[in-house]
Parts: structure tokens; sequence; C-alpha cells
């Protein structure tokens, strides 16, 4: 299981890359490989505002429905428009064509509460 | 259906197994001054000849559809039943009223499931139907959820011609939501008012609800409403009171309709008591996930023998809990099944025979009433078998009359529509012979003279 070093994780399973004040959001890899086949994505919209914490959409694979918490608040400034026609790639490629959604971040010292991913590995062992 | 008793010694035994002296410690948690302290008022037992009698007269009492002439519609429609019907549906595999709770072990009942949301897609021509709701009134209301859920977006435009009682479910519902419901008004010919409907829909709408044929049986011009509708990013919602209707109008889904609901009980269910009902929910493929309800799919097993299952249910609330699409975890699978058997007895050419029947008894009964001096029929919309008829003179006495003459005449409008002081809701089915129609309207002129 891969977790790139340059992102940010959190306990519910979501990673943060930060360029510049925006963060691009997508679930783990160990998130994707929990749920199974992913058969479904549902987004914000551009322009929604996003708030740490709390949730921001929904995956379902064929086992559960589960949401997706932003890391991060601020406000959603793109959204992975083909991510719900192809939710596979959720499973295929978590870090890369499937992201999120990207966020302006409006309190950069938030990124201060999250896991690096050498932690994130740690965490995910001891539960 | 068995009847099992416990006796004194059964009561004594189950108290002593959780351990707890009587019955009434069983209900020490509730506080004693919400609690009963005297016995239930109730007459001593009856023999089992002495409550057939007894039930025997009460049931003699009753104005019941066989024993009157009937013109009542209003939501409810007494439409004849085969024998069949119920013949089989009351085959014990099939006789629970309910999804079952490990359901892929019940392939019959999910295949009849299965049959009926299919005879729902064919009727209302959408993509998808789930395995039916409660009744009309509460798939409507779940349709305006639903709207909001697949829109984003908390405005809801309700014609007034909806069925009074659907409105009412739909503002129930929303009380403790952070919706917003408006009227759509209604033009003079009894049909929403389609330029109120331009001028009031907006990009905040989620959605516009049509009654089609609407509470006055009026047709609506679904096609221009669902325009005005999509225009402005909202969908439509057509709501089907009287789905015997389709057998001859054009369905929903080819005028554009986004979400179809209605009520099934003019499929083969019974008008005692107003029901049971059974709401019908349709919808189109790419909102199938907003979707309340249980949805039964057909799939293949691992041997490539066809079978069915429950789908999509990770979005219910046994599994999502207080985020799931509704609250709805089960369906009216009995009255889905009698559905079903009597769609599958009448074909696609039987219920548009039925359809011509109705609409046909319907013209003729209104063009006579038209006729009549003292008579009007206020509304110049196109109907099916129900139609508004307007009385110079006071309703009630008139009701009344025709009411000893065991004639229901129709609903007075007053009740739902105070404005509407003097006019009645008449439905004509098949089940109205020619005598009686020829009856209600020598009824009716000799009551207004």
């Amino acid at each position: 299981m891969d977790f790139p070093e340059e992102m940010h994780y959190t306990e519910e399973h979501e990673w943060v890359l930060v360029e510049d004040d925006v963060a691009s959001i997508g679930i783990t890899d160990f998130a994707q490989d929990s749920l199974g086949d992913i058969v479904f994505v549902e987004l914000p919209d551009v322009g929604a505002t996003v708030e740490a914490g709390k949730p921001f959409g929904v995956v379902e694979s064929v086992k559960a429905v589960s949401d997706i918490y932003s890391p991060v608040t601020g406000e959603v400034v793109e959204v992975n428009e083909e991510l719900p026609d192809t939710p596979e790639t959720v499973n295929t490629s978590p870090y890369e064509d499937a992201w999120m959604i990207k966020v302006k971040l409006a309190d950069a010292s938030e990124l201060d509460e999250l896991m690096s991913a050498d932690d994130y590995k740690e965490f995910i062992q001891d539960n | 259906m068995r009847y099992l008793p416990h006796t004194e010694e059964d009561i004594r035994q189950m108290l002593d197994a959780i351990g707890v002296k009587t019955l009434d410690d069983l209900f020490v948690e509730i506080p004693a001054a919400v609690r009963m302290k005297r016995p239930i008022d109730l007459p001593e037992p009856l023999s089992e000849a002495e409550l057939l009698r007894q039930l025997g007269r009460m049931t003699a009492e009753h104005a019941a559809a066989p024993s009157y002439s009937s013109f009542l519609g209003g939501g409810a429609y007494n439409h004849f039943i085969p024998a069949v019907v119920d013949q089989l549906a009351s085959r014990s595999e099939f006789y629970t009223a309910y999804t079952p709770y490990q359901p892929e072990i019940s392939q019959g009942t999910l295949q009849a499931i299965f049959e009926y949301q299919t005879l729902i897609c064919q009727l209302t021509g959408m993509d998808v139907a789930n395995a039916s709701m409660y009744d009309g009134a509460s798939s409507c209301a779940e349709a305006v959820l639903m709207s909001a859920r697949a829109t984003r977006r908390k405005k809801v435009l309700l014609s007034a011609g909806l069925h009074p009682e659907y409105r009412q479910t739909v503002k129930t519902y929303c009380s403790y939501l952070e919706m917003e419901l408006a009227e759509l008004p209604l033009a003079t010919d009894g049909r929403t008012d389609l330029a109120a409907a331009t001028r009031l829909v907006d990009l905040s709408c989620a959605a516009l609800v049509i009654g089609y044929p609407n509470f006055f049986g009026c047709i609506e011009d679904l096609k221009a409403l669902g325009e005005v509708a999509h225009g402005a990013g909202a969908m439509l919602v057509a709501a089907v009171a009287e789905p015997v209707a389709l057998g001859l109008l054009k369905s929903p889904g080819e005028l554009g309709a986004d979400i179809v609901i209605g009520e099934g009980q003019s499929l083969g269910l019974p008008v005692s008591y107003g029901g049971p009902g059974i709401g019908f929910f349709a919808a189109r493929q790419k909102v199938v996930r907003s979707m309340p309800g249980r949805l039964i799919g057909e799939t293949v097993d691992s041997d490539g023998n066809r079978g069915f299952v429950l789908t999509l249910a990770t979005r219910e609330q046994h599994i999502r809990r207080e985020k799931a699409t509704s609250n709805i975890c089960s369906n009216q699978g009995l009255c889905a099944l009698m559905v079903t058997i009597y769609l599958s007895l009448l074909g696609k050419q039987g219920l548009r025979e039925l359809a011509e029947q109705n609409l046909a008894k319907a013209a003729y009964a209104k063009q006579r009433i038209a006729l009549l001096p003292g008579f009007s029929l206020p509304f110049s919309a196109p109907d099916f078998n129900e139609f508004v008829v307007e009385c110079e003179k006071p309703l009630a006495p008139l009701l009344e009359k025709l009411a000893a003459k065991k004639i229901l005449a129709g609903i007075p409008l007053a009740k739902f529509y105070p404005a509407m002081d003097n006019r009645l809701l008449v439905c004509v089915t098949e089940q109205n012979s020619r005598e009686e129609i020829d009856a209600l309207v020598a009824a009716l002129e000799g009551g207004a003279a």
C-alpha cells in the first residue's frame, strides 16, 4: 500500500495535497482497499463551502456507503467532474486520477492538525 | 393465519423467565401519570356465533360501494377486480405484507416485486421503479424530498390542482426540513396556470409537482410544464392518482417527467374505507441513487441462473442510518402483488379498453348533467373519468336527498377549496352502468328543480 510523503492524512482516511493555498482532497489507498469496488461518488458543486471535520461527499462501494470528511475549511474551487462517471478510478488511482475536490484554504494552520505519511501508516497499523 | 392464545400458566412462565412478578411490572418505566389505571371499557367476550351475527348487523349498516350507486373518486376509484386477483394473492407463499428481511431466500416474492417494478415502468414511461410505498400521498412527499436531494435545491412548487391530501402530506413531511413550498395557481380552464408557472419558477426550484390527471380530473399539459421546469434546471414530478388514465394518455415519461409517483389502488385494490393504498414511484436511471425505498434487481447466480436480489440497499436506513435516502425500509408487498396480478390480467390492450370505457361513460354523464337547468361545467380542460359540476343551488341538501336514494353523487369541493362552494367532483368508472348514470341525472334534475 502506498502513502506518498508529500501528502497530509486524516483519521477518516482522506489525503490532502497542498499547492500554494489550494488543497486537493481524496481518499487513501487504505480507504479504497477497505471499501472494495467503488461504484458511485457524490461530490459538492464548485462554490460550496466545506468545513474541516464535516462531510462533503459520499463514496459508495458494493459493501457500504461512506461519507467523505473534509480535512480543511474553505471554498470548493474545482471538482473532479469525471469521477462520478468513472468511480472505479478511486480503486485504481486514489492519489492522482481520483482526486475529488480542490479547496481554497481559509486557514492554513488546520494542516498542522493532520498526520504525515509515517504517522498515518502507524495509525492504520494501530487500528 | 394461526392464532396462538396463551394461558395464565404460559404468562407466569414468561414472567418468571425474565424475572418480573406481574404484567404491570413491565410498564413501570412509563410515568404513572400517563398510564391508564382502569381496565379498557370493552363488552364481555362473545361466542363465535354471536360475534358473527353482530358483525353481520354492523356490516349491513354500512354504505358499501356495491349497495350504492357511487360516483365518488377524488383519489380512490371504484374499479372491478377480477376474483383471480384475491385468489392468487391469498396463496400462502405470497401472503405477507412485507418485503422479506432475509430477502434472497424468497425468490418468488422478489420476482413478483421485480415484475411489479417492470409494469410500473411501462405504465409511467420511466426507467426505474421502486418496490412501492405506503400510498400516493407519501410517494408524493418522497418525490419532493428526492427532487431536493437530486438538485440540491430547497424550493418546490406544488400545483393547486394537485390532490389536496397529497399537498398536506408533503407539507407534513417538510415541516422540520429547510424546504420552501409554494403554490402554482390554476388557470380558468381547471389546469395549472402555465404563465404563472413560467413566472414563479426560478433557479432555486427543485421541482414542479403536477397532478396527471389533476384533482379536478383535468389533463394537465405536462409537456409544456416540463419545459418550464427544465428551463430552470428543476425536475417535473407527475402525480397520478388515477393510473387507469394512463391506459389512454401519453405516459408522463414520454412528456418529460423526471419522477412519476401515484396511487395504485385503482389497479386491483378495493375502495373499502378508501384503500388500502399503494404508492408507486418511478424515476429516470440517472437519479436512481437519490430514490427512496427498496429496489429489486435481476441478476444471475454463480451457476448462471436468473435470480433476484435487493439492490442499492447500501443507501437504506438499516445500513446508512440517519443518512439514508428515506426512512422507508419496507414496501406494500401484498398490494404490489395484487397490482401485478391485475395489470398482468388486463394487459396493454385490456387497460386501454378499460380506460376507453371510463372515458366514454364519464363523457356521457358529463354531457347529460351539463344539459340540466341549474348545472354547469366550470372547467373546459380535457378530462378522463372525473369532472367538476357547478350547481346553482346549495349542494348539501341536494347530496343528502340523493344519498337517501342510495346515490353518492360526488365529492363537494368546498372541503378542500373553500371558494368552490357549490362545486361537486363527479367520478364515473366502468362500474357505473348507463342506468345508474341516467338515475343520477334524473335525481339531480328532480333535486335541483
